[in-house]
């Protein structure tokens, strides 16, 4: 149990996807524009995550070496499929403001990452924490990000408001802003780390 | 249990068994799924005609212009009003669609919009921003200061305005409604979609208010102009 | 006249890497020097409408007919793996040279979102086939523009002095950000 407690601050701190491993950027810039956003998509794809690295531990041997990564992307399709249909079905606002980046999930280099370097070495629990670890670990980022931004830009953090709207630097809420805005977060990290 | 060997047998088999129980289990879930996706889509405009009409007992589906028209009824069948369902392709993001509710005189009574893929905190604001200023809520700095930071007034709200009366652009173009800020060209599209939810509401009632048509069509040229 | 604003568009009013962030690994990833960046930029550009075509027809000609869209992301993502396999192949058979400036670049592309961002764009969008390619090659183009254009400015940076937590990655990413803010003058450009 201790190791498995290892393996998720791992992934949440140490190995962060985004601060530290730098992968899954698309996301990280494009539904960042609010905190609710990027904790949303941080959610999907930790569910996603933890679903393909238990999967993908628990068909490991079944799995000729020379077609597993064709095999590993059809489970991790399928479940963001899922994702895809019960979003669209019980949280229809918040699969429009997601939009393209639900789909997009398939794409990220962290889910396919985590499977090939951890779910496809490691027995099944372990793998379950890895992807919760730093499925976390993204979450955690995505949703710091969105609360930066959307703190710089309109004065709020999840909507309540912290200081008056008109004061706000509309750039953070657009492209540029979140370049900027991740760009001073992971040297801020780079100099926490350091020290 | 050892690893299988990479013989085209063992590939073979084993993507298709992954391949196919794949499939099998998104084809399940489609099928839970695929009611409640259909009933959402349909909810929301059900909610969206509610939210932008006066009470009413009885609705009637009508089309005027290519636009679906819901024309609102009270029990003893005396006409209250009608949601139109508009849209317009010149948003930022491509298209809008909107429901905009009249009342039977054509003053507006209401909107609300469901879909647009406008830049976030930009031309997303359309959502609220053609609504009359709210009672606004203090910000946490604010009430900790005792503070209040003034905001210019905006002459924004399309609640009330009659399109036959009331010039229906962005103040820019010389019309009444002062555009959200940044976001001229969703707020163009927007009132765009109003003008022709108004249009297509004339057209069903039969109403002969041809100058706000005309005059809507000129402003419409004239922004095309500009793109 | 309409194809040349859409190109227009795609390229410098709503840039795929810069206002949509799609294509943003491989923008950061290989981008410290100019010809990799060229490189790059040749093989997305083959992949992309290559890979847009196939499975604009996918989805026409087999999924929209049996009512089977929501098995879309995953068959686009199949194609998309198994074309960029056969390209290589091709590739290496047809033309070694070609091979030899593309070749390192095209297993990192099934990776690339803005592969399977395009291809599902233009299903989203409604374009018919004529549309979806000019889409694709307009995309692929703006793509380009963003990397080369960021892979020069990169290496100029080498040589400048940036504080210790600011090198590397942060770093790009602010020149990134304000490239984008340069990206923002082109808007109302077109329409």
């Amino acid at each position: 149990m201790n190791n498995n407690l290892k393996i998720l601050l791992n992934g949440l701190i140490k190995e962060n996807p985004t601060f530290v491993l730098l992968l899954g950027m698309c996301p990280t810039l494009g539904t960042t524009s609010s905190a609710i956003n990027g904790m949303s998509m941080g959610l999907a794809t930790t569910f996603v995550l933890i679903c393909s690295n238990v999967v993908i531990s628990l068909i490991k041997n079944l799995v000729p070496d020379k077609v597993r990564i064709p095999a590993y992307i059809v489970v991790i399709a399928a479940f963001v499929t899922m994702v895809e249909m019960v979003m669209q079905a019980y949280v229809p606002a918040l699969y429009a403001s997601l939009g393209l980046f639900i789909p997009l999930i398939v794409v990220n280099c962290i889910v396919l990452g985590r499977a090939e370097a951890f779910a496809a070495k490691n027995s099944v629990v372990p793998s379950m924490f890895d992807g919760l670890g730093i499925g976390l670990g993204f979450t955690l980022a995505l949703t710091l990000l969105g609360s930066i931004r959307e703190l710089l830009g309109t004065g709020k953090i999840f909507n309540f408001a912290i200081y008056p709207e008109s004061y706000g630097m509309l750039l953070f809420v657009l492209a540029p802003g979140a370049f900027i805005a991740l760009g001073f977060l992971i040297a801020l990290v780079n100099k926490l780390r350091k020290s | 249990m050892a690893k299988l060997e990479s013989s085209l047998k063992n590939m073979l088999l084993s993507l298709t068994a992954i391949a196919l129980i794949a499939a099998g289990l998104m084809a399940s879930l489609y099928s839970v799924t695929s009611e409640p996706i259909q009933k959402s889509k349909e909810q929301k405009s059900v909610e969206a005609i509610k939210a932008v009409l006066p009470a009413f007992d009885k609705i009637e589906n009508d089309t005027a212009n290519g636009l679906n028209i819901y024309k609102a009824y009270k029990a003893d069948g005396q006409f209250i009003g009608a949601a139109v369902e508009s849209m317009s392709k010149n948003g930022f993001g491509g298209e809008i669609k909107v429901m905009v509710g009249f009342d039977a005189q054509g003053n507006i009574t209401e909107y609300s919009v469901l879909e647009q893929k406008e830049t976030p905190g930009l031309g997303t604001k359309m959502v609220t921003w053609f609504r009359p200023q709210t009672e606004k809520k203090k910000s946490l700095l604010e009430t900790i200061f005792h503070y209040e930071v003034k905001t210019a007034e905006k002459q924004s709200s399309i609640i009330g305005k009659n399109p036959a009366v009331n010039k229906m652009t962005v103040s820019k173009d010389g019309g009444e409604i002062d555009a959200i800020t940044a976001s001229t060209i969703s707020s163009r599209a927007f009132l765009e979609s109003v003008r022709t939810a108004y249009n297509a509401y004339a057209a069903a009632n039969n109403q002969k208010q041809t100058d706000a048509n005309s005059g809507a069509t000129q402003t419409t040229e004239g922004n095309n102009n500009e793109q | 006249m309409e194809y040349l604003l859409m190109f227009i568009a795609a390229v410098f009013v709503n840039n795929i890497v810069l206002s949509q962030f799609l294509g943003i690994c491989p923008f950061l990833g290989v981008s410290k020097k100019i010809s990799t960046a060229l490189g790059m930029a040749g093989a997305v550009a083959f992949v992309l409408v290559l890979a847009t075509i196939v499975t604009y027809l996918a989805n026409h000609c087999i999924l929209a007919p049996f009512g089977l869209e929501y098995l879309r992301t995953i068959t686009f993502i199949l194609i998309i793996a198994a074309l960029v396999q056969m390209v290589e192949i091709v590739l290496k058979k047809a033309s070694p040279s070609l091979y030899q400036a593309l070749g390192v670049f095209l297993p990192l592309i099934t990776t690339n979102c803005c592969i399977l961002g395009v291809a599902i764009l233009v299903i989203q969008k409604d374009y018919n086939l004529l549309e979806s390619v000019v889409y694709a090659f307009s995309n692929a183009i703006g793509f380009g523009f963003a990397l080369v254009l960021f892979a020069g400015l990169r290496e100029q940076l080498e040589f400048s002095e940036t504080p210790k937590a600011m090198r590397g990655m942060p770093i790009a990413l602010v020149t990134a950000g304000i490239l984008a803010m340069a990206f923002m003058g082109f808007s109302g450009l077109v329409k």
